[in-house]
């Protein structure tokens, strides 16, 4: 799965697409790995971008919640953000919401993360 | 009873864990909130009254889920009963077989989950074990299922020791994935994933399926594991599903709980193609108004992931009967 990277200064936004259930999970779950070993305190920030993902299962909640207990075990900060409408209720009745940092928008989400971050991307 | 070759099932006890009671303070809130909606209205009539309940109120501010622990009534065309779990339901259940039938000479079918206390609590209190001329049968998958039984009539956990019982009583060993037909039912058990593993059933008449899958928590990355469960509630018309913790809880910090949730229970329906889901096991903090909002929120995740199929949605309650 491409995550379409884009870097802005300690940070790393990234955009999956489309589905994330049984049939992309494990894809999703190899392509974010990388990135989260690089999650970690004096590293890289990460926020995803979800703008583009249409809809997630329990499966790729998972994936989620164990990339997010990586980044906490690492000091690290991970967001996730843009969620479309349908997405974002999946999100709200599954109550990960509760658990993972989730913002309106990737400008948002590196506002809380990373002010140099944020700088970048709205000079880009 | 039914006629040939369909089920009603009935749910004497669906709260997990432990059971509750409503508080004065609940009860006392509903009847002001209820009071305050009928202001005005003209209630003089016990009839007037249930109306107003039934078309103003809903099913929170009416009624309430109930605090009974695990005990369904698998209802079919023969006279003996079935069960599935003997938790505190099953003291109601008991006492409802006095009140309608002979209080000797009937014959029961009880299959357990495993024997946590919460599935076995209703034993002790279960009248017609008392009684000469019952017949109980006790099916299980685990080893220790007697034992357990036995271990919680001693002393000093009960008065009554079990040898003191007067009915028929019976202890039967099933191993999972065998199908059996017991009771006019073909009846097949499945290895669940719980702390000291637990069993869930499918029960077959005629072409009725009913499910039962409580105490079983559920790996998503294991594909063989859901593959799995998905063929056993293969076309079920009721899938009865533990769904006491939210999905996020499931992942986290009560992961490994032995607990699932209304979002791994919709998508296993929708995956197997089955026509119900019934929320069951319900966490004990959770008040009516907290299950009734975790229903509609699953009635919604429903609409909003349905493909090809709709899968119904309901929430048990202690008294609720499902006919199929």
């Amino acid at each position: 799965m491409d995550l379409r990277p884009k870097r802005y200064v300690d940070t790393v936004v990234l955009s999956p697409v489309g589905r994330i259930d049984h049939a992309t999970s494990e894809d999703f779950k190899i392509a974010l790995a990388p990135y989260m070993t690089r999650c970690a305190e004096g590293q890289d920030r990460v926020v995803l971008d979800f703008a583009g993902v249409e809809y997630i299962s329990s499966v790729g909640l998972r994936v989620l919640m164990l990339a997010s207990k990586q980044a906490k075990a690492q000091r690290g900060s991970l967001g996730i953000a843009a969620l479309q409408p349908a997405v974002r209720e999946i999100f709200d009745i599954s109550r990960f919401t509760m658990v993972l940092d989730v913002f309106p928008s990737v400008r948002e989400g590196l506002a809380r993360l990373s002010p140099k971050a944020l700088a970048t991307f709205d000079a880009a | 009873m039914p006629p040939d070759g369909r089920l009603t099932v009935k749910f004497w006890g669906t709260r997990g864990s432990i059971p509750v009671a409503m508080t004065s303070a609940e009860v006392r809130r509903k009847l002001i909130a209820a009071l305050t909606r009928a202001s005005g209205r003209k209630l003089e009539t016990p009839e007037q009254a249930a109306a107003f309940l039934d078309r103003e109120l809903d099913f929170a501010g009416s009624r309430t889920f109930g605090g009974n622990s695990s005990c369904v009534e698998i209802v079919t065309d023969r006279r003996d009963y079935v069960l599935c779990d003997l938790g505190s339901g099953a003291r109601v259940f008991g006492n409802e077989v006095l009140g309608t039938r002979d209080a000797s000479g009937q014959r029961f079918h009880a299959f357990m989950s495993h024997p946590h206390w919460d599935h076995i609590m209703g034993f002790p209190f279960f009248m017609p074990a008392y009684q000469a001329g019952n017949h109980i049968k006790i099916y299980g998958c685990h080893a220790d299922l007697e034992e357990a039984f036995r271990g919680q009539h001693a002393a000093p956990c009960f008065p009554v020791d079990f040898s003191r019982l007067s009915a028929t009583i019976e202890f039967v060993r099933l191993e999972p994935d065998r199908e059996y037909e017991i009771a006019g039912l073909r009846v097949r058990p499945k290895l669940q994933r719980h702390g000291g593993d637990s069993y869930g059933y499918r029960f077959q008449a005629g072409d009725k399926v009913v499910v039962y899958s409580t105490d079983a928590e559920h790996k998503q990355d294991d594909l063989t594991e859901i593959k799995a469960f998905a063929e056993f509630f293969r076309d079920a018309d009721l899938v009865i599903f533990d769904s006491q913790y939210s999905l996020a809880e499931a992942t986290s910090i009560k992961e490994d709980w032995g607990h699932s949730s209304n979002v791994v229970g919709l998508e296993l329906c929708q995956m197997a193609h089955a026509k119900r889901l019934c929320l069951y096991h319900h966490e004990p903090v959770s008040d009516d108004e907290r299950i009734a909002a975790l229903l509609a929120e699953t009635r919604r995740l429903e609409e909003i992931t349905r493909t090809d199929r709709r899968v119904e949605i309901l929430a048990a309650y202690d008294g609720m009967e499902i006919a199929l």
